[in-house]
């Protein structure tokens, strides 16, 4: 791995711990699903720097956009806040 | 009397996932199928995408499940959602701009989704990929359109025909070859679009069956009743 991969890495590293935190501590649950969908975003570059293309193709399909989606469907079918 | 019970079921199962934790060396390459695969998938099945031919071939049987389980969950929400009254899409305030362009993008979506999982032996990706990608172009004119409509019989033709085409293939292996899902179709030269033998067949059917379910997923969540 070159010096600037590395960087790259650690950068999407914190980038994806504070999504994931964002996410689960978030009461709004618009902007929790919001935070899932960067989780997935960096998730996916992460699969296509480990060599896993396929992978990161479907991360990017289901996880980015449609599973996001659906979660944003549903609620504004149910409630946007959490108790 | 419940936490003491609680506490001494955590501890036994905590003491056997230890216990076998143990035994695991760490640093150690135990697992050495991938090898195995990386030098004799190509020759064994034709296709030079091994994740491909580790999907289709070897693990055929599993990606049958898979597909089954897509089909329950696609079909279980159908249900949850029937309703007698008939139902409809709300009224979309898509802007003119996004219903310009989502008309403009939508064929390219679809034909990069078809090429995806057409290309599935030779590029990364395949059937569920492209399927879902095939879905997501769908989804964008269902956003931007109110009128456009999905006809959900031919999704059901479209689903049954490809999940019966899986079947088939997978018992022609039975019946001709040595296992179920066993390649019968000449391999031809691998990195070609016509190789393989089976496995773009059956990549195609995982497309369709994929993006019709996906599709039909989407229409019923987006439907409210009247």
């Amino acid at each position: 791995m070159t010096d600037a991969l590395t960087i790259m890495v650690y950068v999407l590293a914190v980038i994806l711990i504070i999504a994931a935190l964002f996410a689960v501590k978030q009461k709004d649950l618009l902007l929790a699903v919001i935070g899932t969908s960067a989780i997935s975003v960096v998730l996916s570059i992460f699969f296509y720097i480990l060599q896993a293309p396929d992978v990161a193709l479907t991360e990017a399909a289901i996880g980015v956009a449609l599973s996001t989606i659906i979660f944003v469907i549903t609620i504004k079918k149910t409630e946007r806040h959490e108790e | 009397m419940r936490k003491v019970i609680a506490v001494l079921l955590l501890g036994i199962v905590g003491y056997y996932i230890f216990s076998s934790f143990l035994e695991i060396p760490f640093g150690e390459n135990r697992a050495t199928i991938g090898d195995y695969y990386l030098e004799n998938s190509v020759e064994q099945t034709g296709s030079v995408n091994t994740i491909t031919s580790i999907i289709v071939s070897y693990r055929g049987f599993d990606t049958l499940g898979e597909v089954t389980v897509l089909f329950l969950a696609s079909t279980g929400l159908a249900a949850i959602l029937f309703d007698n009254r008939g139902r409809k899409r709300r009224r979309q305030h898509a802007s003119l701009i996004v219903r310009i362009g989502a008309h403009l993008i939508y064929p390219l979506i679809i034909l990069l989704g078809a090429y995806v999982f057409i290309h599935g032996h030779l590029t990364p990706g395949g059937g569920f990929q492209g399927g879902a990608i095939m879905a997501t172009g769908v989804l964008l004119m269902f956003m931007s359109y109110r009128s456009f409509e999905v006809n959900h019989k031919w999704l059901t033709y479209l689903e049954s025909f490809a999940g019966i085409t899986f079947v088939t293939i997978g018992l022609s292996g039975l019946i001709w070859g040595d296992s179920f899902l066993a390649n019968v179709l000449p391999l031809g030269v691998p990195n070609e679009l016509f190789s393989a033998g089976i496995i773009p067949i059956i990549y195609i059917a995982v497309g369709i069956k994929v993006g019709a379910e996906l599709t039909g997923l989407l229409d019923n969540l987006l439907k409210t009743i009247k």
